[in-house]
């Protein structure tokens, strides 16, 4: 078994109100480090082997539905084995 | 005239949109988002609500349900398609429709009567409208930003294909101000605000969302 991870974040032109409403929250908390916050998703996909094949695949999928390429950019990487 | 009104498990205005329809002088279908079957009908509306409960993005499962591989294919062909709100958002996921909506940027679900201009008075649903013209109609949204890449909103205004705009507040940082548009073709709209909440006098913000409605029939009628 191996973990594909798929990395969707939105585009850096594309406003991005979650990761804002986060970074508005940080200093209520005494948090000043921080100067700005992008929020995306991480997928953790579970495959028998990570192969060229199934990774074209996952690139598929990860364009398909995973992400929206209109808003979106994704990153696929092979998590190590433990 | 049948118009088919898809209904997707957590769709909301599937009903509302039904009854607009039917006051608009058409027969409305209920479509189910399982069957690979438009039951005949002449034009598809696909409601607000929300779709699979909105999980991955507004719309981005809803595309993929079996009845789209029909609606897809039939507005390709040239049927009207409108699309309300998660409607919008489907068509936009489903690559008929440019650009795409994201989170209102004040980031709270607005829910008012809204002002539009009707810019494009020519597509399918909006023949009954007049170009400049303004109409009132509730818009309820928490994800209702449209944005695209410039060079999309330049084409989009170039061609016409803006066909609503929000007038007086924006209110959910859509760019340019844009609530709603088509294809190139015309027989396809999406729009944010939401017509079939405004058909009655009894309910809503008046009647001002019927001419979508009698729009898409008409434009069946002269086919």
């Amino acid at each position: 078994m191996a973990r594909v991870i798929v990395d969707v974040m939105p585009k850096p032109e594309i406003l991005d109100p979650q990761g804002k409403a986060v970074h508005g929250a940080l200093p209520r908390l005494g948090f000043t480090a921080v100067s700005d916050v992008r929020q995306g998703k991480r997928f953790e996909l579970e495959v028998a082997e990570a192969d060229e094949a199934t990774l074209a695949e996952i690139h598929q999928m990860a364009e398909t539905l995973l992400s929206n390429p209109v808003i979106e950019d994704y990153a696929v990487r092979v998590e190590a084995a433990e | 005239m049948k118009v088919g009104v898809v209904t997707f498990p957590g769709s909301l205005d599937d009903t509302d949109a039904q009854r607009a329809v039917r006051l608009a002088g058409g027969e409305a279908v209920a479509l189910w988002h399982g069957d690979h079957d438009l039951q005949g009908v002449d034009a598809v509306i696909l409601p607000g609500g929300f779709s699979y409960g909105d999980y991955l993005r507004c719309g981005a499962i809803a595309r993929f349900a079996p009845v789209m591989t029909e609606v897809v294919a039939a507005a390709q062909g040239g049927m009207p398609v409108l699309g309300i709100c998660n409607g919008f958002q489907i068509l936009c996921e489903s690559h008929l429709l440019p650009g795409a909506l994201i989170r209102n940027d004040h980031r709270t679900f607005i829910c008012r009567d809204q002002t539009l201009r009707v810019e494009n008075a020519s597509t399918a649903w909006t023949s009954d409208l007049s170009a400049g013209q303004e109409i009132v109609v509730p818009l309820k949204n928490g994800e209702g930003g449209f944005v695209a890449d410039e060079d999309t909103l330049d084409r989009l205004e170039g061609e016409g294909q803006v066909v609503f705009r929000y007038v007086d507040v924006n209110p959910n940082g859509s760019l340019r101000d844009i609530a709603g548009i088509t294809n190139e073709r015309g027989n396809v709209v999406g729009l944010m605000p939401h017509p079939e909440h405004a058909v009655e006098d009894l309910t809503g913000s008046g009647t001002d969302g019927l001419a979508l409605f009698t729009s898409g029939l008409a434009a069946l009628a002269s086919r």
